[in-house]
């Protein structure tokens, strides 16, 4: 049994491993995408302007409600096709592929971005008014305000929300696979398709994706903890 | 792209996708909805032997992928194939829908019965002591008692959990499943028309929308002390005011 695992010739312990770090590079890169884009949908849904209000509201309403898998093939075939019209209208011999691990990269970041504007949207909500305020009464510009005052704490609001998408994003990964990205997954496949043990790969994969998440909650749990030093607790 | 020529010719297809949907989202989250009550009570009140594996088993639900467990599901199972065939559970695990809808019930179990802990611990001890002072039993102050307190406070993040797994089962299509997600794939696969998302996409926004808006109802019915008036799911027949 363990020596279908092995690393070398003989196992696939060196494919998983190729796979599993396709899926952390892809985590990796989506996750400040969807940051920023969270970042732009709360600020949009707490502006001033009515136009960028349904702006921001729009965005994360719609896409929180569509299924993950919906949004990458709208991604995968949708900026696909219009990439290809753009192109071709300016040489009609041209093709371009948008590659599966950047319709990976721009599908989760659009759906953690979603999500984190929620969360980074509560956040910002719950600061304290007057903390800005005693900011400007000494005399702190807009900027200082926003990193000295308001960003630490909106951190501290919005971190147990954002792990938990952290958490969703690593596990939405596995769904770059149908796109044909040799993640930890797809590379799961390649091997049940050579070796006939089905079960045994699936469950090695899910232990992984498993292993990830409970490294991740270590992490995160010491992050928060960093986070709330100082505060008093209720 | 033809928006609208596309539904003309294809909506008897996306409307049977919608169907399957509705039934394989639907269908999990009852199955899931009469084993999590019971699940979350050995959560709450469990010895040890009851709740460390319980304990594995959500984490392992909540922490791996749904694509990978279904995988693990319907691919894993043809590894057993010899043994289901004796058992005579073969034909149950041939079928891509019933290895969606069992890889859906587990998963969906996991997180209802996290839910559910939660809202259990969070009816106040004094209203089960209230039960046990006016002679009611155990059995009878759960069901009394205990979980319809505990359905108020953990209504919402039930709905929740539940649009997730509306949208969780266009995963189905990869096991080739024709959901209303599998049923889009094959219909741009013929015809390469990206309209076909757009109407993807609106139908998934219709039936999230349609069923927060039947889970409100319901929420309103379950404490209306909170809510004040009283919906009807039926309309307003009723014109009554709270005091």
């Amino acid at each position: 049994m363990l020596e279908l695992f092995s690393f070398g010739e003989a196992g696939w312990g060196d494919q998983l491993l190729q796979g599993l770090l396709v899926t952390i590079q892809l985590a990796l890169t989506a996750l400040p995408v969807g940051l920023l884009l969270g970042f732009a949908a709360a600020g949009a849904s707490l502006s001033p302007y009515r136009w960028l209000r349904a702006i921001g509201t729009g965005y994360t309403t719609i896409m929180r409600g569509l299924p993950e898998l919906l949004t990458l093939f709208v991604v995968y075939n949708g900026l696909g096709l219009l990439l290809n019209s753009i192109v071709s209208s300016w040489n009609p011999d041209a093709r371009v592929e948008l590659s599966s691990f950047v319709a990976g990269v721009i599908a989760l970041g659009l759906v953690f971005g979603a999500f984190a504007g929620e969360v980074l949207r509560g956040a910002f909500q719950s600061l304290n008014k007057g903390q800005m305020e005693a900011g400007k009464a000494v005399g702190m510009r807009p900027t200082q305000v926003f990193f000295r005052i308001m960003l630490p704490q909106v951190w501290r609001f919005a971190l147990p929300g954002l792990g938990n998408l952290w958490i969703n994003l690593l596990k939405d990964t596995a769904l770059v696979s149908v796109i044909a990205l040799d993640d930890l997954m797809r590379m799961t496949q390649v091997a049940v398709r050579s070796t006939k043990q089905p079960f045994t790969f699936f469950l090695a994969a899910c232990l992984i994706y498993w292993a990830l998440c409970v490294i991740s909650e270590i992490v995160l749990a010491r992050l928060e903890k960093r986070a709330n030093r100082g505060v008093r607790r209720a | 792209m033809d928006v609208f020529g596309v539904f003309a010719q294809f909506w008897p297809e996306l409307l049977s996708g919608v169907g399957i949907t509705i039934k394989l989202a639907g269908l999990g989250a009852i199955i899931a909805g009469f084993l999590a009550p019971l699940l979350a009570l050995v959560r709450v009140n469990g010895g040890p032997a009851a709740q460390v594996p319980l304990r594995f088993y959500i984490s392992f639900m909540r922490g791996t992928p749904l694509l990978a467990q279904m995988f693990l599901i319907y691919y894993g199972s043809g590894q057993f194939r010899p043994f289901l065939q004796d058992i005579g559970l073969w034909n149950f695990f041939r079928e891509p829908f019933n290895c969606a809808l069992l890889a859906f019930v587990m998963n969906s179990t996991a997180y209802q019965t996290e839910i559910l802990r939660g809202g259990i611990m969070g009816v106040p001890h004094g209203e089960i002591e209230a039960g046990k002072a006016v002679g009611m039993s155990y059995v009878m102050s759960l069901r009394r008692v205990v979980y319809p307190h505990a359905y108020r406070i953990a209504w919402p993040a039930l709905g929740n959990e539940i649009i997730l797994l509306i949208k969780a089962s266009a995963l189905a299509s990869v096991v080739t499943v024709f959901d209303l997600m599998g049923q889009t794939r094959a219909i741009f696969q013929k015809t390469f028309d990206f309209s076909v998302y757009i109407w993807a996409a609106v139908l998934y926004l219709c039936l999230t929308a349609a069923f927060v808006w039947i889970w409100r109802r319901f929420e309103h019915r379950l404490s209306p002390h909170i809510h004040g008036k009283r919906p009807s799911l039926l309309g307003a027949m009723t014109k009554r005011e709270t005091a």
